[in-house]
């Protein structure tokens, strides 16, 4: 049996065995209850309703401008929303536990690979405690040789893993992540959604995925969210077993739904 | 090995110029091209310097002068980076003082040397204040910019990860910063000697400058061109310093790593 399917069938039983547990408690990660955020008297969000399952991954789209960084700002708690609320399943603990991944990596450029990944542990570990996660975040994200190098010499790619790194450091329960591979090439970008799904398979967080790529969201996403004018304008489901195959026919078909939606046209 | 003595090739490089220009200088003074009331030939100047050496007065002005220098620099260095971290750091601060600060910023320095000598004399405070003034807008202004040049993004992203107020001028504001701060180093170490020397040749009755305009009143024109080479070398030592010193804290930039 080759490596490949050897993890194929990990994922395969994993996954079977994450759709029974949701199914079965459907506890709720986090709600958007009536949610609308203005800035002056621009509306960017009206009235948004949204509850995400504990574990999710729920893929967010809309286009440019449409108010996903801010639904997502507004969810690790960087912005207040104008009227609504969010409510967290434990609101202590879930408020801290959220952790935000940008489309730029956002590294201290002073501080090596390791000491970066360090951050992410700010007032939850101390002294050699903390050398001991990252160095073995980093090995799971496959830096585990880079920890002494400077940010600078790194690619792109490997530069927004030791983000990724950095936030699940502290596992947090909920990840959000705003078009973090946005910015990278599109090899090292299918490299990285397989990494992200892999992590995510393991590590059990619920994942909010900011998006402008459509195939990205139906390959990653359990569930498919389309904004468009500050409003929830679809909420579609992918029950599409995992591994998922990038471009399979059945992908097609959900990926087309929401491009009918996104340019409103009408599926014959 | 190969790579080691390629690059003290090209160190070495730069020294040539200066070398030949020294050759030549020599050879002009002995073929009489250079008349010696105009430019001592550099043998003369390096007599000069052997005698002063062994009567010990070369020494004894070199560490008055230094002294000087960087006491000054200690005071107006500190009072500058003390306020440039406030007005970076605090809109109140900044607002309260920053106007102030610029507004005496437009009067060179240097002009204010009539006044310092009718406030102090010829003493030891005339000499620190006008070169801790000096030190001081170089050192403010380059902590001021560093610190609102820093990286929002990144300032809110140690918010994210918890960050208290501390560490996060320990961690990310202050090493943001810091290229900044080294440039304005960089360029008060100039401003030190320059302010150093001016105070000293117009008023002192010590130090380097004095010795120079000793020598003037005696037409001793090697001792004169000794003092000039002399601050002109305790420039360099200085900038060499603070390089090397930038050097070691920026080995993070880019700008440091190819070297
Ligand atoms: N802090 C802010 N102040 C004013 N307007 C903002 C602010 N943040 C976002 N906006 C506006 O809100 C709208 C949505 O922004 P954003 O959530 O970033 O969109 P996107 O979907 O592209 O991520 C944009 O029109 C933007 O100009
Ligand atoms: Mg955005």
């Amino acid at each position: 049996m080759t490596a490949a399917t050897i993890t194929a069938r990990q994922s395969f039983t994993e996954t079977t065995a994450r759709a029974t547990v949701t199914a079965q408690e459907r506890k709720i990660a986090f709600s958007f209850r009536n949610v609308t955020k203005r800035f002056g008297d621009k509306t960017v969000l009206q009235g948004v309703d949204l509850d995400v399952h504990d574990g999710q991954f729920v893929a967010v789209i809309g286009k440019s401008g449409c108010g996903k960084s801010t639904l997502l700002r507004l969810l690790a708690g960087l912005d207040k929303p104008t009227s609504g609320e969010l409510v967290h399943a434990d609101e202590t603990k879930d408020q801290k536990r959220t952790r935000i991944m940008f489309q730029e990596p956002r590294l201290l450029p002073w501080a090596r690979v390791g000491a970066n990944v360090d951050v992410g542990l700010t007032g939850i570990a101390k002294g050699v405690e903390v050398r001991k996660k990252s160095l073995d975040i980093l090995a799971e994200v496959g830096l585990a040789d880079r920890s002494e190098e400077w940010p600078s010499v790194l690619s792109g790619g490997q530069r927004q893993r030791v983000a990724l790194a950095r936030a699940l450091v502290g596992h947090p329960s909920i990840l959000a992540l705003d078009e973090p591979l946005g910015a990278l090439d599109a090899l090292t970008r299918i490299e990285m959604q397989q990494l992200l799904e892999r992590i995510w398979l393991s590590k059990k967080f619920t994942a909010v995925l900011v998006t402008h790529d459509v195939a990205e969201a139906v390959a990653l996403a359990d569930r498919v969210v389309v904004i468009d004018s500050g409003r929830i304008a679809l909420d579609l489901p992918i029950p599409v077993e995992r591994p998922r195959r990038h471009a399979s026919p059945e992908l097609a078909f959900f990926e087309r739904q929401i491009l009918d939606q996104l340019y409103k046209q009408k599926t014959p | 090995m190969s790579r080691a003595l390629q690059s003290i090739g090209r160190s070495a490089i730069g020294w040539l110029l200066p070398a030949l220009l020294l050759v030549g200088w020599e050879i002009a003074s002995r073929a009489g091209v250079i008349s010696a009331n105009v430019l001592p030939a550099p043998s003369a100047v390096g007599a000069a310097f052997w005698k002063l050496l062994l009567s010990g007065e070369l020494l004894e002005n070199i560490r008055i002068s230094t002294l000087r220098a960087l006491s000054g620099f200690a005071v107006g260095g500190a009072i500058g980076f003390g306020l440039g971290l406030a007005n970076g750091l605090s809109a109140l601060s900044r607002g309260l003082t920053d106007t102030t600060i610029q507004m005496i910023r437009n009067i060179p320095h240097l002009a204010l040397i009539p006044l310092v000598i009718l406030w102090f004399g010829i003493d030891e405070e005339a000499k620190l204040f006008l070169v801790a003034l000096g030190v001081f807008f170089p050192i403010y202004i380059n902590t001021l910019l560093g610190i609102q040049g820093v990286d929002p993004q990144l300032v809110e992203m140690g918010r994210i990860y918890g960050m208290s107020r501390s560490q996060l001028f320990v961690r990310v504001i202050l090493p943001g910063a810091l290229p900044s701060i080294f440039v304005g180093l960089r360029y008060a170490l100039g401003i030190m000697w320059l302010t150093l020397i001016v105070a000293e040749t117009i008023s002192a009755s010590s130090g380097l400058g004095y010795m120079a305009m000793q020598a003037r009143e005696f037409l001793l024109i090697d001792v004169v061109v000794l003092s000039i080479l002399i601050y002109a070398l305790l420039g360099k030592l200085a900038d060499t310093l603070a390089r090397y010193l930038e050097r070691l804290c920026l080995q993070w930039h880019p700008a440091f790593q190819n070297a």
